[in-house]
């Protein structure tokens, strides 16, 4: 290419600088786009209207308070979800203290002390796997090993049909989630923060104790409490270890008897409550929902809170 | 040839390796021999990345409060020649290292030797500032706090941030996060850090690669600073800069492979002016003129 080439009048280059040219491919694109965004949004938006105004009955005539407090009734004119709410509530809890210092655990040990060995990556895809197991049949597991085999110590008083049970089964269920999350978190953490640590003479444990798990915990929680909102709106494997439907006791007994008795779960009397015939338990089952709704808008923004929390911690 | 002096540390027999098979000359110089005693020896060193040798071979050594540069082009194994004098390699799980690095008389490979307790007598500095996102306090004081430190604490900080000629401009906001500073002050925090936890030797890979010239010629001179109580290994780029601030050069080069495998040798090691003034190897003196690399 010479000089003569290269000079362009600047008449032209005004004309091409001004002009726009039509993308249609980008237009079409951006509309698909807009399109399927739209379509999502519109299913969740029927979803909450129908579940918000389906409910409103309830909301009018018993209001929400005494909704949640009432106890667990076949009469649909006085059945409460207290049991179920109260039951989550103590399930999420004991798969709480159960799943997530295993997980943790078994993801620090696998992402910073394992050597990278044909058997640690065997180990890694299972548990890759395990986390897409239907929870059905981690419900088949628990009802087999914690019900079952177990029952004389996760409740000795209801054939193993026990919070303990439905925690465990629980626990199980979110824990290749909790495992994958935190590794994921910890394989964030950029390398030259180890380096340095590693570098001033820091063993392994000073460095994951001081460096690197600050720095992965804003991860760590949220993975971890986003799985706890898997666990929490999780109905089958709790229909297996035996979730009940109707009215029990929650007494005033200790821990220990609380925790080998029998139980109850919001998802659970979903299901329940949606196969019933009597007309009102419909407007009560969509009460129920948007009180799970609800919950799980709580977690989630606890998760986001905590992980705000927990950058800033770390920035400053 | 053999630069012993009588109460060299190491023992090095009649079997020495590198007195039978050498493929490097050392060279040393007769004004050399008072300059320091020998820190280091680095004996037929080789460091292999699963089955492919990353460098091969190296002899040389170390002298005490001297700067010693690493030069030669990419690829060469120069950093990775500098991460083994720190056991930096241990991390990456396939590298294996064979030969020996006599510190004090004691082979850093050989067994029972902790590799936490070596950390803690090289401090290290690294390409890109590296501080932890941490107040800056924080950063100068985890090393010593680890190392079980006794004393008083805020002296030791402040001691290190003046020895990294960053205290003037830190002071006044020693709780802030190291993330604040820029990357000049962060690299010279990061050079504070290491030698808060009072090193031996300071190991430096490419420190101011990323830094702007001004920055460079700060760290410069607080190398030259800090020669007088450390012993300095650098890793640099920049022939200038091996030629400004060191006083022995080891060129190293890169041997490719048919099979496109890259192995880095040592070509000439030498005291600093002699390197850049009459190298004895030509390669040496084609990569200095810029006719190579």
């Amino acid at each position: 290419m010479n000089a003569a080439t290269m000079r362009i009048a600047p008449e032209a280059v005004a004309r091409a600088l001004t002009t726009r040219r039509r993308d249609v491919k980008g237009t079409v694109f951006t509309a698909v786009l807009v399109a399927t965004l739209v379509a999502a949004m519109a299913v969740l938006a029927t979803l909450l209207f129908t579940v918000i105004t389906g409910s409103l009955p309830v909301w009018r005539s018993r209001g929400v308070g005494e909704f949640v407090t009432s106890q667990m009734s076949a009469d649909p004119e006085v059945a409460g979800i207290w049991q179920a709410f109260y039951g989550s509530l103590l399930l999420m809890g004991f798969t709480a203290v159960i799943a997530l210092p295993t997980g943790v655990g078994a993801a620090i040990y696998l992402e910073e002390y394992a050597s990278d060995t044909r058997f640690t990556r065997i180990v890694n895809a299972n548990i890759r796997n395990l986390a897409g197991v239907p929870s059905i049949v981690y419900g088949l597991l628990g009802l087999a090993i914690f019900v079952k085999l177990l029952g004389g110590i996760t409740g000795p008083d209801v054939e193993g049909r026990s919070v303990i049970a439905g925690g465990l089964t629980l626990g199980i269920l979110v824990l290749p989630i909790v495992i994958i999350t935190t590794a994921e978190a910890l394989r964030a953490v950029p390398t030259s923060i180890r380096e340095a640590a590693i570098g001033v003479g820091a063993t392994p444990w000073q460095t994951i104790r001081h460096h690197i798990l600050p720095v992965a915990a804003p991860g760590i929680f949220t993975g971890t409490i986003l799985s706890l909102g898997r666990a929490f709106g999780e109905a089958a494997p709790l229909l297996l270890v035996g979730g009940i439907t109707t009215f029990f006791s929650t007494g005033d007994s200790g821990l220990i008897e609380t925790l080998q008795g029998r139980f109850s779960a919001m998802p659970v009397l979903v299901f329940s409550w949606s196969r019933l015939p009597q007309g009102g338990f419909r407007a009560l089952t969509a009460a129920l929902i948007v009180i799970m709704l609800l919950v799980l808008l709580l977690i989630n923004g606890a998760a986001i809170y905590l992980r705000n929390r927990f950058e800033k911690g770390v920035s400053s | 040839m053999k630069a012993s002096a009588p109460d060299e540390p190491m023992s090095i027999g009649a079997s020495d390796p590198i007195a039978v098979n050498r493929r490097v000359t050392i060279d040393v110089p007769e004004r050399f021999e008072a300059a320091g005693d020998i820190l280091f020896a680095v004996r037929r060193l080789s460091v292999d990345y699963g089955t492919f040798r990353a460098v091969d071979d190296i002899t040389l050594d170390v002298r005490r409060n001297e700067i010693t540069a690493f030069i030669g082009p990419s690829g060469c194994g120069k950093t990775t020649v500098l991460r083994c004098f720190n056991r930096m390699n241990d991390l990456i799980e396939s590298a294996r290292v064979h030969g020996s690095i006599l510190y004090h008389g004691v082979d850093l490979y050989g067994p029972r030797i902790d590799p936490v307790e070596v950390r803690r007598r090289m401090g290290m500095v690294f390409q890109k500032p590296n501080p932890f996102p941490k107040s800056i306090y924080d950063n100068i004081a985890f090393g010593p706090r680890i190392a079980g430190f006794k004393g008083n604490m805020d002296d030791l900080v402040e001691e290190s941030l003046r020895r990294g000629a960053l205290w003037d401009e830190v002071k006044d906001k020693l709780r802030d996060s190291a993330y604040a500073l820029s990357g000049g002050q962060q690299q010279r925090l990061c050079i504070a850090r290491a030698i808060a936890t009072n090193p031996d030797v300071v190991l430096m890979d490419e420190p101011c690669s990323a830094l702007d010239p001004i920055a460079t010629l700060r760290i410069e001179e607080l190398m030259t600073e800090l020669k007088k109580d450390y012993t300095i290994i650098i890793v640099t780029h920049n022939m200038q800069q091996a030629a400004r601030v060191s006083d022995r050069t080891a060129f190293f080069t890169v041997d490719v492979k048919d099979t496109g495998a890259r192995t880095g040798r040592l070509v000439e090691f030498d005291s600093t002016g002699k390197i850049f003034t009459k190298p004895s190897q030509r390669a040496t003196e084609d990569y200095i003129t810029g006719r190579f690399g």
